[in-house]
Protein backbone atom coordinates (compact mmCIF):
# COMPACT_ATOMS: atom_id res chain seq x y z
CA UNK A 1 0.00 0.00 0.00
CA UNK A 2 1.48 3.30 -1.09
CA UNK A 3 0.36 5.13 2.02
CA UNK A 4 2.36 2.81 4.25
CA UNK A 5 5.68 4.52 3.54
CA UNK A 6 7.12 6.49 6.42
CA UNK A 7 6.30 10.13 6.11
CA UNK A 8 8.70 11.88 8.47
CA UNK A 9 6.91 15.21 8.29
CA UNK A 10 3.62 13.66 9.29
CA UNK A 11 5.25 11.67 12.06
CA UNK A 12 6.90 14.76 13.46
CA UNK A 13 3.60 16.63 13.33
CA UNK A 14 1.71 13.85 15.06
CA UNK A 15 4.30 12.85 17.65
CA UNK A 16 3.20 10.62 20.50
CA UNK A 17 3.13 13.46 22.95
CA UNK A 18 0.86 15.52 20.66
CA UNK A 19 -1.54 12.64 20.16
CA UNK A 20 -1.51 11.92 23.87
CA UNK A 21 -2.35 15.49 24.85
CA UNK A 22 -4.83 15.67 21.97
CA UNK A 23 -6.74 12.65 23.27
CA UNK A 24 -6.37 13.21 26.99
CA UNK A 25 -6.01 16.93 27.46
CA UNK A 26 -4.77 18.18 30.82
CA UNK A 27 -6.43 21.04 32.65
CA UNK A 28 -9.53 20.99 30.51
CA UNK A 29 -12.33 23.01 31.99
CA UNK A 30 -12.87 26.39 33.56
CA UNK A 31 -11.11 28.10 36.44
CA UNK A 32 -14.13 29.24 38.45
CA UNK A 33 -12.32 32.02 40.31
CA UNK A 34 -10.62 33.44 37.25
CA UNK A 35 -9.21 36.92 36.82
CA UNK A 36 -9.48 36.85 33.07
CA UNK A 37 -11.20 34.84 30.41
CA UNK A 38 -10.93 34.92 26.65
CA UNK A 39 -12.54 32.97 23.84
CA UNK A 40 -10.45 32.32 20.76
CA UNK A 41 -11.84 31.29 17.42
CA UNK A 42 -10.47 30.18 14.13
CA UNK A 43 -13.28 31.32 11.83
CA UNK A 44 -11.86 29.34 8.93
CA UNK A 45 -12.49 26.00 10.55
CA UNK A 46 -14.83 26.71 13.45
CA UNK A 47 -12.37 25.59 16.10
CA UNK A 48 -12.68 27.44 19.38
CA UNK A 49 -10.95 27.50 22.71
CA UNK A 50 -11.77 29.40 25.89
CA UNK A 51 -8.99 30.16 28.33
CA UNK A 52 -9.55 31.12 31.97
CA UNK A 53 -6.68 32.30 34.15
CA UNK A 54 -6.27 33.11 37.84
CA UNK A 55 -3.37 35.46 38.64
CA UNK A 56 -2.12 36.42 42.10
CA UNK A 57 -1.11 39.89 43.31
CA UNK A 58 2.52 39.35 42.34
CA UNK A 59 1.55 38.65 38.73
CA UNK A 60 2.01 34.92 38.93
CA UNK A 61 -0.29 32.51 37.12
CA UNK A 62 -1.99 30.50 39.86
CA UNK A 63 -4.19 28.45 37.67
CA UNK A 64 -5.34 28.23 34.08
CA UNK A 65 -7.62 25.92 32.17
CA UNK A 66 -8.95 25.67 28.69
CA UNK A 67 -12.21 24.53 27.25
CA UNK A 68 -12.62 23.93 23.59
CA UNK A 69 -13.21 21.93 20.49
CA UNK A 70 -10.64 21.42 17.84
CA UNK A 71 -8.16 19.25 16.03
CA UNK A 72 -5.42 17.21 17.68
CA UNK A 73 -2.92 20.01 17.15
CA UNK A 74 -4.93 22.79 18.74
CA UNK A 75 -6.10 20.70 21.67
CA UNK A 76 -2.61 19.33 22.34
CA UNK A 77 -1.17 22.81 22.11
CA UNK A 78 -3.74 24.10 24.60
CA UNK A 79 -3.16 21.22 26.97
CA UNK A 80 0.63 21.56 26.89
CA UNK A 81 0.27 25.30 27.29
CA UNK A 82 -1.61 24.92 30.56
CA UNK A 83 1.16 22.71 31.94
CA UNK A 84 3.94 25.01 30.79
CA UNK A 85 2.44 28.27 31.95
CA UNK A 86 1.12 27.44 35.41
CA UNK A 87 3.23 29.11 38.03
CA UNK A 88 5.00 31.47 35.65
CA UNK A 89 4.98 35.22 36.03
CA UNK A 90 2.82 36.91 33.42
CA UNK A 91 5.74 38.80 31.86
CA UNK A 92 7.49 35.47 31.31
CA UNK A 93 4.28 34.06 29.88
CA UNK A 94 4.21 36.85 27.33
CA UNK A 95 7.74 36.06 26.27
CA UNK A 96 6.91 32.41 26.02
CA UNK A 97 3.87 33.10 23.83
CA UNK A 98 6.11 34.90 21.35
CA UNK A 99 8.69 32.17 21.46
CA UNK A 100 6.14 29.46 20.75
CA UNK A 101 4.92 31.35 17.70
CA UNK A 102 8.50 31.51 16.44
CA UNK A 103 9.02 27.85 17.21
CA UNK A 104 5.98 26.94 15.15
CA UNK A 105 7.28 28.94 12.22
CA UNK A 106 10.82 28.44 11.12
CA UNK A 107 12.17 31.31 13.19
CA UNK A 108 13.45 29.39 16.19
CA UNK A 109 14.81 25.86 16.37
CA UNK A 110 13.78 23.61 19.26
CA UNK A 111 17.31 23.90 20.69
CA UNK A 112 17.31 27.68 20.47
CA UNK A 113 13.88 27.70 22.03
CA UNK A 114 15.12 25.78 25.06
CA UNK A 115 18.38 27.72 25.22
CA UNK A 116 16.79 31.15 25.07
CA UNK A 117 13.63 30.67 27.06
CA UNK A 118 14.32 27.61 29.10
CA UNK A 119 16.43 29.24 31.77
CA UNK A 120 15.43 27.36 34.87
CA UNK A 121 12.35 26.09 33.04
CA UNK A 122 14.00 23.49 30.86
CA UNK A 123 11.99 20.46 31.83
CA UNK A 124 8.78 22.41 31.69
CA UNK A 125 9.40 23.74 28.18
CA UNK A 126 10.76 20.53 26.70
CA UNK A 127 7.35 19.10 25.67
CA UNK A 128 6.49 22.27 23.78
CA UNK A 129 9.24 21.58 21.25
CA UNK A 130 6.94 18.91 19.80
CA UNK A 131 4.88 21.78 18.41
CA UNK A 132 7.72 22.55 16.01
CA UNK A 133 6.42 19.71 13.79
CA UNK A 134 3.84 22.17 12.52
CA UNK A 135 6.46 24.19 10.64
CA UNK A 136 6.22 21.88 7.62
CA UNK A 137 2.48 22.54 7.52
CA UNK A 138 1.96 26.29 7.31
CA UNK A 139 -1.81 25.78 6.96
CA UNK A 140 -1.82 24.31 10.47
CA UNK A 141 0.11 27.09 12.19
CA UNK A 142 -3.13 28.67 13.33
CA UNK A 143 -4.19 25.44 14.98
CA UNK A 144 -1.02 25.30 17.08
CA UNK A 145 -1.09 28.98 17.84
CA UNK A 146 -4.77 29.50 18.65
CA UNK A 147 -4.54 28.70 22.39
CA UNK A 148 -1.47 30.89 22.84
CA UNK A 149 -2.96 33.71 20.89
CA UNK A 150 -6.07 33.42 23.04
CA UNK A 151 -4.01 33.41 26.24
CA UNK A 152 -2.28 36.60 25.14
CA UNK A 153 -5.55 38.37 24.52
CA UNK A 154 -6.74 37.08 27.89
CA UNK A 155 -3.73 38.62 29.64
CA UNK A 156 -4.34 41.81 27.65
CA UNK A 157 -7.83 41.95 29.11
CA UNK A 158 -9.71 41.18 25.90
CA UNK A 159 -12.49 38.63 26.05
CA UNK A 160 -12.16 37.39 22.51
CA UNK A 161 -9.52 36.57 19.97
CA UNK A 162 -9.53 35.43 16.41
CA UNK A 163 -6.84 33.99 14.20
CA UNK A 164 -7.98 36.23 11.36
CA UNK A 165 -7.07 39.86 10.80
CA UNK B 1 -7.32 26.95 -32.14
CA UNK B 2 -9.35 23.80 -31.77
CA UNK B 3 -11.34 25.21 -28.90
CA UNK B 4 -12.64 28.02 -31.03
CA UNK B 5 -13.29 25.95 -34.09
CA UNK B 6 -16.05 24.26 -32.07
CA UNK B 7 -18.36 27.16 -32.70
CA UNK B 8 -18.46 26.43 -36.39
CA UNK B 9 -18.86 22.68 -36.42
CA UNK B 10 -21.62 21.84 -33.95
CA UNK B 11 -20.22 18.58 -32.75
CA UNK B 12 -22.24 15.46 -32.06
CA UNK B 13 -22.85 14.23 -28.54
CA UNK B 14 -19.67 12.69 -27.17
CA UNK B 15 -19.60 9.25 -25.71
CA UNK B 16 -18.78 9.50 -22.01
CA UNK B 17 -15.39 7.79 -21.95
CA UNK B 18 -13.84 8.40 -18.54
CA UNK B 19 -10.24 8.04 -19.71
CA UNK B 20 -10.77 10.55 -22.45
CA UNK B 21 -12.62 12.90 -20.11
CA UNK B 22 -9.70 12.81 -17.68
CA UNK B 23 -7.32 13.67 -20.47
CA UNK B 24 -9.33 16.81 -21.12
CA UNK B 25 -8.33 18.11 -17.66
CA UNK B 26 -4.59 18.73 -17.70
CA UNK B 27 -4.22 19.22 -13.94
CA UNK B 28 -5.34 15.64 -13.28
CA UNK B 29 -2.01 14.29 -14.49
CA UNK B 30 0.02 16.13 -11.86
CA UNK B 31 1.28 14.68 -8.61
CA UNK B 32 1.03 15.95 -5.04
CA UNK B 33 3.74 14.83 -2.59
CA UNK B 34 4.86 12.42 -5.31
CA UNK B 35 1.45 10.76 -5.40
CA UNK B 36 -1.05 11.08 -8.23
CA UNK B 37 -3.46 13.91 -7.56
CA UNK B 38 -6.78 12.60 -6.24
CA UNK B 39 -8.99 15.63 -6.44
CA UNK B 40 -12.15 15.15 -4.40
CA UNK B 41 -13.07 18.76 -3.82
CA UNK B 42 -15.04 19.73 -6.89
CA UNK B 43 -17.87 21.06 -4.74
CA UNK B 44 -15.46 23.77 -3.61
CA UNK B 45 -14.23 24.40 -7.13
CA UNK B 46 -14.05 22.18 -10.17
CA UNK B 47 -10.98 21.69 -12.32
CA UNK B 48 -10.88 23.15 -15.81
CA UNK B 49 -10.83 21.34 -19.15
CA UNK B 50 -8.24 22.30 -21.75
CA UNK B 51 -10.97 23.87 -23.88
CA UNK B 52 -11.63 26.47 -21.16
CA UNK B 53 -7.94 27.12 -20.53
CA UNK B 54 -7.32 27.54 -24.26
CA UNK B 55 -10.13 30.01 -24.74
CA UNK B 56 -8.98 32.19 -21.85
CA UNK B 57 -5.46 32.20 -23.15
CA UNK B 58 -6.60 32.87 -26.70
CA UNK B 59 -8.64 35.89 -25.64
CA UNK B 60 -5.75 37.53 -23.83
CA UNK B 61 -3.23 36.67 -26.53
CA UNK B 62 -5.25 37.57 -29.58
CA UNK B 63 -8.46 39.34 -28.90
CA UNK B 64 -8.61 41.52 -25.84
CA UNK B 65 -10.18 44.95 -25.29
CA UNK B 66 -13.02 46.32 -23.21
CA UNK B 67 -16.56 45.40 -24.16
CA UNK B 68 -19.46 47.53 -25.36
CA UNK B 69 -17.18 50.52 -25.68
CA UNK B 70 -14.70 50.51 -28.51
CA UNK B 71 -15.84 51.33 -32.00
CA UNK B 72 -13.05 49.18 -33.29
CA UNK B 73 -12.90 45.59 -34.34
CA UNK B 74 -11.06 44.13 -31.35
CA UNK B 75 -13.64 45.44 -28.94
CA UNK B 76 -16.47 44.43 -31.21
CA UNK B 77 -15.10 40.91 -31.52
CA UNK B 78 -14.79 40.44 -27.77
CA UNK B 79 -18.16 42.07 -27.17
CA UNK B 80 -19.78 39.55 -29.43
CA UNK B 81 -17.98 36.68 -27.66
CA UNK B 82 -19.16 38.05 -24.31
CA UNK B 83 -22.73 38.22 -25.56
CA UNK B 84 -22.39 34.79 -27.14
CA UNK B 85 -21.41 33.44 -23.72
CA UNK B 86 -24.62 34.93 -22.37
CA UNK B 87 -26.56 33.17 -25.07
CA UNK B 88 -24.85 29.89 -24.17
CA UNK B 89 -25.90 30.35 -20.55
CA UNK B 90 -29.43 31.14 -21.69
CA UNK B 91 -29.63 27.93 -23.66
CA UNK B 92 -28.02 25.92 -20.87
CA UNK B 93 -30.65 26.92 -18.34
CA UNK B 94 -33.40 27.47 -20.92
CA UNK B 95 -34.14 31.07 -20.01
CA UNK B 96 -36.67 32.78 -22.27
CA UNK B 97 -34.36 35.57 -23.35
CA UNK B 98 -30.78 36.58 -22.69
CA UNK B 99 -32.08 39.73 -21.02
CA UNK B 100 -32.73 37.37 -18.11
CA UNK B 101 -29.08 36.37 -17.80
CA UNK B 102 -27.08 38.78 -15.63
CA UNK B 103 -23.36 38.21 -15.26
CA UNK B 104 -21.98 38.68 -11.74
CA UNK B 105 -18.68 37.76 -10.17
CA UNK B 106 -20.18 34.66 -8.60
CA UNK B 107 -23.15 33.14 -6.83
CA UNK B 108 -22.45 35.20 -3.74
CA UNK B 109 -22.76 38.43 -5.67
CA UNK B 110 -25.84 37.12 -7.47
CA UNK B 111 -27.65 36.47 -4.16
CA UNK B 112 -26.50 39.77 -2.72
CA UNK B 113 -27.80 41.47 -5.83
CA UNK B 114 -31.25 40.08 -5.14
CA UNK B 115 -31.18 40.97 -1.45
CA UNK B 116 -29.99 44.49 -2.25
CA UNK B 117 -32.61 45.17 -4.95
CA UNK B 118 -35.64 42.94 -4.65
CA UNK B 119 -34.91 42.98 -0.93
CA UNK B 120 -35.23 46.75 -0.83
CA UNK B 121 -38.85 46.44 -1.92
CA UNK B 122 -39.69 44.43 1.21
CA UNK B 123 -41.13 45.92 4.37
CA UNK B 124 -40.80 45.30 8.07
CA UNK B 125 -42.66 42.13 8.97
CA UNK B 126 -42.36 40.59 5.50
CA UNK B 127 -40.91 37.11 5.67
CA UNK B 128 -38.03 35.47 3.87
CA UNK B 129 -37.84 31.68 4.18
CA UNK B 130 -34.55 29.79 3.92
CA UNK B 131 -33.58 26.29 5.02
CA UNK B 132 -31.23 25.03 7.71
CA UNK B 133 -28.74 23.67 5.18
CA UNK B 134 -27.93 26.89 3.36
CA UNK B 135 -24.45 28.09 2.55
CA UNK B 136 -23.52 31.27 4.43
CA UNK B 137 -23.94 33.17 1.17
CA UNK B 138 -27.65 32.36 1.25
CA UNK B 139 -27.98 33.26 4.94
CA UNK B 140 -25.98 36.41 5.60
CA UNK B 141 -27.52 38.58 2.84
CA UNK B 142 -30.94 37.95 4.38
CA UNK B 143 -29.66 38.62 7.91
CA UNK B 144 -28.25 41.92 6.71
CA UNK B 145 -31.59 42.72 5.13
CA UNK B 146 -33.38 41.79 8.35
CA UNK B 147 -31.15 44.13 10.31
CA UNK B 148 -31.69 46.91 7.80
CA UNK B 149 -35.41 46.79 7.26
CA UNK B 150 -36.95 44.45 9.79
CA UNK B 151 -37.94 41.53 7.62
CA UNK B 152 -38.40 38.24 9.45
CA UNK B 153 -36.07 35.39 8.55
CA UNK B 154 -37.62 31.94 8.89
CA UNK B 155 -35.57 28.77 8.74
CA UNK B 156 -37.02 25.45 7.59
CA UNK B 157 -35.62 22.61 9.74
CA UNK B 158 -33.30 19.91 8.42
CA UNK B 159 -34.08 16.27 9.21
CA UNK B 160 -31.66 13.80 10.81
CA UNK B 161 -30.91 12.54 7.31
CA UNK B 162 -29.95 16.03 6.21
CA UNK B 163 -33.09 16.42 4.18
CA UNK B 164 -35.60 19.23 3.82
CA UNK B 165 -39.20 18.16 3.35
CA UNK B 166 -41.75 19.88 1.26
CA UNK B 167 -44.17 19.73 4.19
CA UNK B 168 -41.79 21.63 6.42
CA UNK B 169 -41.30 24.27 3.75
CA UNK B 170 -45.05 24.55 3.32
CA UNK B 171 -45.44 24.92 7.09
CA UNK B 172 -43.04 27.86 7.10
CA UNK B 173 -44.97 29.73 4.43
CA UNK B 174 -47.50 32.36 5.34
CA UNK B 175 -49.31 35.29 3.81
CA UNK B 176 -46.33 37.39 4.79
CA UNK B 177 -43.80 35.28 2.94
CA UNK B 178 -42.30 37.34 0.15
CA UNK B 179 -39.35 35.17 -0.82
CA UNK B 180 -38.23 31.57 -0.45
CA UNK B 181 -34.47 31.24 -0.95
CA UNK B 182 -33.19 27.66 -1.01
CA UNK B 183 -30.27 25.64 -2.25
CA UNK B 184 -30.78 23.30 -5.19
CA UNK B 185 -28.14 20.93 -3.77
CA UNK B 186 -26.52 21.30 -0.33
CA UNK B 187 -22.81 21.93 -0.71
CA UNK B 188 -22.06 20.44 2.71
CA UNK B 189 -24.12 17.23 2.48
CA UNK B 190 -25.05 16.76 -1.15
CA UNK B 191 -28.80 16.71 -0.42
CA UNK B 192 -30.92 17.40 -3.47
CA UNK B 193 -33.93 19.56 -2.61
CA UNK B 194 -37.37 19.30 -4.26
CA UNK B 195 -37.02 22.77 -5.75
CA UNK B 196 -39.76 22.47 -8.32
CA UNK B 197 -42.32 21.53 -5.67
CA UNK B 198 -41.00 24.18 -3.30
CA UNK B 199 -41.36 26.75 -6.05
CA UNK B 200 -44.94 25.71 -6.74
CA UNK B 201 -45.81 25.87 -3.03
CA UNK B 202 -44.25 29.31 -2.67
CA UNK B 203 -46.00 30.63 -5.76
CA UNK B 204 -49.30 29.32 -4.51
CA UNK B 205 -49.17 31.82 -1.65
CA UNK B 206 -47.72 34.58 -3.81
CA UNK B 207 -44.07 34.40 -2.70
CA UNK B 208 -41.11 34.62 -5.07
CA UNK B 209 -38.40 31.98 -5.23
CA UNK B 210 -34.62 32.17 -5.43
CA UNK B 211 -32.66 28.98 -6.03
CA UNK B 212 -29.01 28.91 -4.97
CA UNK B 213 -27.87 26.71 -7.80
CA UNK B 214 -24.18 26.82 -7.07
CA UNK B 215 -23.97 23.05 -6.69
CA UNK B 216 -27.12 22.20 -8.62
CA UNK B 217 -25.95 23.61 -11.91
CA UNK B 218 -22.99 21.23 -12.03
CA UNK B 219 -24.93 18.04 -11.38
CA UNK B 220 -28.51 18.48 -12.49
CA UNK B 221 -30.04 19.67 -15.72
CA UNK B 222 -31.61 23.05 -15.09
CA UNK B 223 -34.60 24.39 -16.97
CA UNK B 224 -35.68 27.61 -15.34
CA UNK B 225 -38.92 27.75 -17.28
CA UNK B 226 -39.87 24.30 -16.17
CA UNK B 227 -38.83 25.03 -12.58
CA UNK B 228 -40.62 28.36 -12.80
CA UNK B 229 -38.28 29.86 -10.20
CA UNK B 230 -37.96 33.64 -10.16
CA UNK B 231 -34.18 33.63 -9.65
CA UNK B 232 -31.45 31.06 -10.09
CA UNK B 233 -27.90 31.90 -8.99
CA UNK B 234 -24.64 30.08 -9.67
CA UNK B 235 -20.88 30.44 -10.04
CA UNK B 236 -18.90 29.50 -13.12
CA UNK B 237 -16.03 27.92 -11.23
CA UNK B 238 -18.05 24.96 -9.97
CA UNK B 239 -19.18 24.28 -13.52
CA UNK B 240 -15.65 23.67 -14.83
CA UNK B 241 -15.41 27.32 -15.81
CA UNK B 242 -13.10 30.04 -14.51
CA UNK B 243 -13.58 31.86 -11.24
CA UNK B 244 -14.62 35.49 -11.12
CA UNK B 245 -17.82 34.85 -13.08
CA UNK B 246 -21.29 33.94 -11.96
CA UNK B 247 -24.83 34.20 -13.18
CA UNK B 248 -28.05 35.53 -11.83
CA UNK B 249 -31.00 34.34 -13.83
CA UNK B 250 -34.08 36.43 -13.11
CA UNK B 251 -37.49 36.49 -14.74
CA UNK B 252 -37.63 39.50 -17.01
CA UNK B 253 -40.56 41.18 -15.30
CA UNK B 254 -38.89 40.74 -11.92
CA UNK B 255 -35.63 42.24 -13.11
CA UNK B 256 -37.48 45.12 -14.75
CA UNK B 257 -39.34 45.90 -11.56
CA UNK B 258 -36.22 45.88 -9.39
CA UNK B 259 -34.09 48.96 -8.73
CA UNK B 260 -30.50 48.73 -9.98
CA UNK B 261 -27.78 47.10 -7.88
CA UNK B 262 -24.53 49.01 -8.30
CA UNK B 263 -24.21 52.32 -10.09
CA UNK B 264 -21.56 53.00 -12.68
CA UNK B 265 -20.74 52.69 -16.33
CA UNK B 266 -22.75 50.42 -18.63
CA UNK B 267 -25.87 50.37 -16.49
CA UNK B 268 -27.27 53.70 -17.64
CA UNK B 269 -28.86 55.01 -20.80
CA UNK B 270 -28.57 58.67 -19.94
CA UNK B 271 -26.86 60.55 -17.11
CA UNK B 272 -27.21 64.11 -15.90
CA UNK B 273 -26.38 65.38 -12.44
CA UNK B 274 -30.08 65.73 -11.74
CA UNK B 275 -31.15 62.26 -12.75
CA UNK B 276 -30.15 59.21 -14.71
CA UNK B 277 -31.99 56.57 -16.63
CA UNK B 278 -31.22 52.90 -16.41
CA UNK B 279 -30.07 50.82 -19.29
CA UNK B 280 -32.13 47.94 -20.61
CA UNK B 281 -31.70 44.46 -19.21
CA UNK B 282 -29.32 42.89 -18.50
CA UNK B 283 -26.93 45.90 -18.64
CA UNK B 284 -28.94 47.57 -15.86
CA UNK B 285 -27.40 45.08 -13.43
CA UNK B 286 -23.91 45.01 -14.89
CA UNK B 287 -22.30 48.25 -13.73
CA UNK B 288 -18.66 48.73 -14.62
CA UNK B 289 -16.32 46.62 -16.72
CA UNK B 290 -17.61 43.08 -16.30
CA UNK B 291 -15.53 39.90 -15.95
CA UNK B 292 -15.21 39.68 -19.72
CA UNK B 293 -12.79 36.85 -20.32
CA UNK B 294 -14.17 34.75 -17.43
CA UNK B 295 -17.60 35.04 -19.07
CA UNK B 296 -16.18 33.80 -22.35
CA UNK B 297 -14.47 31.00 -20.40
CA UNK B 298 -17.78 30.07 -18.81
CA UNK B 299 -19.28 29.88 -22.28
CA UNK B 300 -16.53 27.43 -23.24
CA UNK B 301 -17.19 25.35 -20.10
CA UNK B 302 -20.87 25.15 -20.91
CA UNK B 303 -20.05 24.11 -24.42
CA UNK B 304 -17.71 21.45 -23.08
CA UNK B 305 -20.34 19.94 -20.79
CA UNK B 306 -23.04 20.27 -23.38
CA UNK B 307 -20.90 18.10 -25.63
CA UNK B 308 -21.98 15.16 -23.48
CA UNK B 309 -25.35 13.70 -22.71
CA UNK B 310 -25.85 15.05 -19.21
CA UNK B 311 -27.57 11.90 -18.08
CA UNK B 312 -24.28 10.07 -18.77
CA UNK B 313 -22.42 12.47 -16.49
CA UNK B 314 -25.11 12.18 -13.83
CA UNK B 315 -25.07 8.38 -13.99
CA UNK B 316 -21.30 8.32 -13.56
CA UNK B 317 -21.39 10.74 -10.64
CA UNK B 318 -24.15 8.75 -9.03
CA UNK B 319 -22.12 5.57 -9.37
CA UNK B 320 -19.25 7.30 -7.55
CA UNK B 321 -21.60 8.51 -4.84
CA UNK B 322 -23.09 5.07 -4.26
CA UNK B 323 -19.68 3.39 -4.34
CA UNK B 324 -18.09 5.91 -1.97
CA UNK B 325 -21.02 5.66 0.44
CA UNK B 326 -20.68 1.87 0.51
CA UNK B 327 -16.94 1.91 0.92
CA UNK B 328 -16.99 4.50 3.68
CA UNK B 329 -19.42 2.39 5.63
CA UNK B 330 -16.87 -0.40 5.73
CA UNK B 331 -14.68 1.80 7.95
CA UNK B 332 -15.12 1.50 11.68
CA UNK B 333 -16.69 4.27 13.70
CA UNK B 334 -17.56 6.40 10.74
CA UNK B 335 -20.58 8.65 10.88
CA UNK B 336 -21.99 9.73 7.56
CA UNK B 337 -23.64 13.10 7.79
CA UNK B 338 -26.29 13.54 5.16
CA UNK B 339 -28.04 10.33 4.17
CA UNK B 340 -31.00 11.76 2.33
CA UNK B 341 -32.57 9.60 -0.33
CA UNK B 342 -31.82 12.08 -3.06
CA UNK B 343 -28.22 13.22 -3.10
CA UNK B 344 -25.67 14.33 -5.59
CA UNK B 345 -21.92 14.00 -5.82
CA UNK B 346 -20.82 14.58 -2.21
CA UNK B 347 -20.26 12.56 0.96
CA UNK B 348 -19.71 14.24 4.31
CA UNK B 349 -18.53 12.31 7.34
CA UNK B 350 -16.69 12.29 10.64
CA UNK B 351 -14.50 9.55 12.03
CA UNK B 352 -14.57 9.02 15.76
CA UNK B 353 -11.28 10.00 17.38
CA UNK B 354 -9.92 11.82 14.36
CA UNK B 355 -10.64 15.46 13.75
CA UNK B 356 -11.43 16.37 10.12
CA UNK B 357 -8.46 18.74 9.89
CA UNK B 358 -6.00 16.15 11.02
CA UNK B 359 -7.47 13.71 8.52
CA UNK B 360 -7.25 16.22 5.70
CA UNK B 361 -3.61 17.03 6.47
CA UNK B 362 -2.69 13.36 6.34
CA UNK B 363 -4.84 12.64 3.28
CA UNK B 364 -3.06 15.44 1.46
CA UNK B 365 0.18 13.50 1.85
CA UNK B 366 -1.41 10.73 -0.17
CA UNK B 367 -2.32 13.24 -2.86
CA UNK B 368 -5.96 13.30 -1.75
CA UNK B 369 -7.66 16.71 -1.68
CA UNK B 370 -10.79 16.78 0.46
CA UNK B 371 -12.44 19.61 2.28
CA UNK B 372 -12.35 19.59 6.07
CA UNK B 373 -14.29 22.25 7.88
CA UNK B 374 -17.73 23.73 8.25
CA UNK B 375 -18.23 24.18 4.51
CA UNK B 376 -19.57 27.70 5.04
CA UNK B 377 -22.61 26.13 6.68
CA UNK B 378 -22.04 26.57 10.41
CA UNK B 379 -25.71 26.42 11.41
CA UNK B 380 -25.91 23.06 9.64
CA UNK B 381 -22.84 21.81 11.50
CA UNK B 382 -24.49 22.90 14.77
CA UNK B 383 -27.60 21.00 13.74
CA UNK B 384 -25.54 17.81 13.60
CA UNK B 385 -23.53 18.60 16.72
CA UNK B 386 -20.17 18.81 14.97
CA UNK B 387 -17.84 21.71 14.26
CA UNK B 388 -16.55 20.25 11.04
CA UNK B 389 -16.81 17.30 8.69
CA UNK B 390 -14.68 15.80 5.97
CA UNK B 391 -16.33 16.16 2.59
CA UNK B 392 -15.33 14.26 -0.51
CA UNK B 393 -17.08 15.58 -3.58
CA UNK B 394 -17.06 14.39 -7.15
CA UNK B 395 -16.83 15.85 -10.58
CA UNK B 396 -17.36 14.22 -13.94
CA UNK B 397 -13.67 13.21 -14.04
CA UNK B 398 -13.40 11.23 -10.80
CA UNK B 399 -13.01 7.46 -10.73
CA UNK B 400 -13.82 4.52 -8.48
CA UNK B 401 -10.08 4.01 -8.12
CA UNK B 402 -9.85 7.45 -6.58
CA UNK B 403 -12.50 6.46 -4.07
CA UNK B 404 -10.31 3.46 -3.22
CA UNK B 405 -7.32 5.77 -2.72
CA UNK B 406 -9.45 7.85 -0.35
CA UNK B 407 -10.49 4.82 1.66
CA UNK B 408 -6.90 3.54 1.90
CA UNK B 409 -5.65 6.92 2.92
CA UNK B 410 -8.34 7.22 5.59
CA UNK B 411 -7.31 3.89 7.03
CA UNK B 412 -3.71 5.02 7.07
CA UNK B 413 -4.61 8.33 8.69
CA UNK B 414 -6.48 6.50 11.39
CA UNK B 415 -3.47 4.37 12.14
CA UNK B 416 -1.49 7.51 12.76
CA UNK B 417 -4.13 9.39 14.72
CA UNK B 418 -5.95 6.77 16.72
C1 LIG C 1 -24.45 26.08 -2.23
C2 LIG C 1 -23.49 27.23 -2.43
N1 LIG C 1 -23.96 28.48 -2.45
C3 LIG C 1 -23.16 29.53 -2.64
C4 LIG C 1 -21.79 29.39 -2.79
C5 LIG C 1 -20.94 30.59 -2.97
O1 LIG C 1 -20.31 30.57 -4.22
P1 LIG C 1 -19.15 31.60 -4.56
O2 LIG C 1 -18.19 31.56 -3.41
O3 LIG C 1 -18.57 31.08 -5.83
O4 LIG C 1 -19.78 32.94 -4.74
C6 LIG C 1 -21.26 28.10 -2.75
C7 LIG C 1 -19.81 27.91 -2.87
O5 LIG C 1 -19.15 27.32 -2.04
C8 LIG C 1 -22.12 27.00 -2.58
O6 LIG C 1 -21.65 25.75 -2.57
Amino acid sequence: MQAAEKDEDILSLYQKIILDHGKSPRNAGVVEQHDCRSEGKNPLCGDRVTVTVAIDDEGQVLDLKFDGKGCAISIASASMMTEAVRGLRTDDVRKLIQAVAKLCKEELSPDQFIAEYGDGLGARLEPLTALSGVRQFPARFKCANLPWHTLLSCLDGSDSATTEG
Amino acid sequence: MSALAHDAEKSETRVFDLDLVRRDFPILSRTVHNKPLTYLDSAASAQKPQAVIDVIRYQYEHEYANVHRGAYSLSEALTSKYELAREKVRQFINATTDREVVFTKGATEAINLVSATFGRTLEAGDEVVITGLEHHSNIIPWQLLRDQCGIVLKVVPVSDEGDVSLNDVAAALSKKTKLVAVAHISNALGTLLPIKEITAAAHAIGAKVLIDGCQGIAHEPVDVQDLDCDFYAFSGHKLYGPNGIGVLYGKEDMLNAMPPYQGGGEMISNVTFERSEWAELPAKFEAGTPPIVPAVGLGAAIEYISGFDRTDIAAHENDLLVYATEQLQTLNSIRLIGTAEKKAAAVSFVLEGAHPHDLATILDRSGVCVRAGHHCAQPLMDRFGVTATVRASFGMYNTREEVDVLIDALGHAREILC
